[in-house]
């Protein structure tokens, strides 16, 4: 693998995105902003605070992290198959110098990218409605960086397995949906019967949530094994995910 | 001539499926060589092994003299492909599509931006340079591509059904840039299941049927030897029309 050729990629992705940001720039803002709407304001009219936090305080910072991931997932399993598949824009890369790994990590670090800019966007609205009590809150986009990788890796993973677009249903439905409600976005989880707090800890949006949940009060240490958590979970997944893209796409 | 492509032994299987049987060629400096065959002949294979696009299950497979399989970036940052499907970006224009590619080729933005405009007079699609790729005719998304492979001055060509689906006019015009092409000294490599392109444009033509090469020769020899034209060489040789 060679970082400048991946990084070639990676600028044929941005290139395509500069064309068309208006229209997928505002969709991915408009649903956060519904979600803290929604639930912040009116389910926050009867929950009032939880933790003795104001309610729609509480969940912005989930938000972040979810915004963030789903960034990411939808570029790496929809955006992915589509180029894969589609529009063959893999074998047009893989016509020239680039290689597959070179292309892989590309695509990986273009969905990193688009993780951490949508994660900032929603860290600058929740800001500007003053659900953010801490400045701290800004380490949160490195971190997004790094979380942003281990969710292309899942994502990946899943275009790589999938049969055809459409079983990417249940990706979303049987995994993304799941971790999104059971994450502690909306709830803290230890009300809940601990099998789920158990299984919550093996998900990444968990532990993203607490690392933007913790920098959004101004607490640091507590986001700390949580982020050794995602950094190690990325490295990890890593190679899966080059093996079972390079079996996808070289025959 | 010094030897461009040198293939030993090659074979290639997916899964249980022998795709490419064995096969040995040499393709010379300056040379125009077809491989000839119906779908499913094993040609799409050979030339994505040529460039490096999948690596053989077996066999030897050299280009520039170089090992397929140890250095595919050094051997694709000399060679263009035109291949069969349209991969062209369709979110992106005409000319942007060749900035985009030259950049895959570490060719810089100053340099590139000429080149793509020497591409597009050539190809006859200057006035497109900003048009999407959505409004382009098949004929014009054959040219582009062509001129997409040629974003990196490439010593060897490879065309994997540059025709196919053409109307005869706009066949005749890819023929013609193919032509001049040779004329300039490139190494051309295509696959047809045309008899008429390949006795037009191909000096050797490799002959192939179910993954190996069953004669290979040039198109005027072959036709002395067997009778007849290239269509009839090829059902005195495989016992079946091609065209099957």
């Amino acid at each position: 693998m060679r970082l400048k050729r991946a990084f070639r990629v990676w600028q044929r992705n941005l290139a395509v995105y500069t064309k068309l940001y208006k229209s997928s720039l505002a969709l991915n803002f408009v649903e956060p902003v519904l979600y803290l709407a929604a639930l912040g304001l009116g389910l926050g009219a009867f929950v009032k605070e939880i933790n003795g936090v104001p309610y729609i305080k509480f969940i912005a910072p989930g938000i972040i992290a979810s915004s963030s991931m789903f960034a990411a997932t939808y570029e790496c399993t929809y955006g992915t198959y589509v180029r894969m598949t589609y529009q063959k824009t893999f074998d047009a890369i893989l016509s020239t110098p680039v290689c597959i790994d070179d292309l892989i990590a590309g695509e990986l670090m273009w969905g990193a990218t688009k993780s951490t800019l949508y994660g900032t966007i929603i860290i600058i609205v929740v800001s500007i409605f003053g659900l953010i009590d801490s400045p701290v809150v800004i380490l949160s986009i490195p971190v997004l960086f790094i979380s942003g990788f281990l969710f292309s890796e899942i994502s990946m993973i899943a275009a790589a397995t999938v049969p055809g677009i459409d079983s990417f249903n249940y990706f979303y439905t049987l995994l993304m949906t799941p971790m999104f409600l059971f994450s502690g976005i909306f709830f803290p989880l230890d009300t809940l019967p601990p099998v789920i707090s158990k299984v919550a800890f093996f998900t990444p949006l968990y532990h993203l949530v607490n690392v933007t949940r913790s920098f959004s009060s101004g607490s640091l240490p507590f986001a700390v094994l949580d982020i050794v958590w995602i950094f190690v979970v990325a490295i990890i997944l890593g190679p899966y995910c080059f093996r079972l893209m390079r079996k996808r796409v070289v025959k | 001539m010094t030897a461009i492509v040198t293939a030993k032994g090659l074979t290639k299987n997916y899964g249980h499926l022998r795709a490419v049987d064995g096969i040995d060629f040499e393709i010379s400096g300056g040379e125009f060589f077809g491989f000839l065959g119906p779908n499913g002949a094993g040609k799409t294979t050979v030339m994505k092994i040529i460039h490096c696009f999948m690596p053989p299950t077996s066999g030897e497979v050299r280009v520039f003299g170089m090992d397929v399989t140890k250095s595919p970036s050094d051997i694709k940052s000399r060679i263009g492909v035109m291949p069969q499907d349209d991969n062209l970006d369709p979110d992106l224009t005409v000319f942007e599509n060749l900035i985009v590619y030259a950049r895959y080729f570490d060719i810089p933005r100053k340099v590139s931006s000429a080149i793509a405009w020497n591409l597009l007079e050539f190809v006859e699609m200057k006035e497109k340079a900003d048009v999407n790729i959505r409004d382009l005719s098949g004929g014009m998304k054959r040219r582009l591509l062509l001129a997409r492979a040629l974003i990196n001055e490439p010593e060897l060509l490879i065309l994997d059904e540059p025709t196919a689906g053409l109307d005869p006019h706009s066949r005749h015009s890819v023929w013609e840039k193919l032509s001049s092409l040779k004329s300039k000294g490139t190494t051309l490599i295509l696959t047809t299941h045309y008899m008429e392109e390949a006795e037009k444009l191909c000096e050797r033509v490799a002959i192939m049927d179910s993954g190996r090469i069953v004669t290979i020769g040039s198109p005027s020899r072959l036709m002395g030897i067997y009778g007849g034209n290239l269509e009839d060489v090829y059902l005195k040789l495989t016992g079946r029309p091609l065209e099957a």
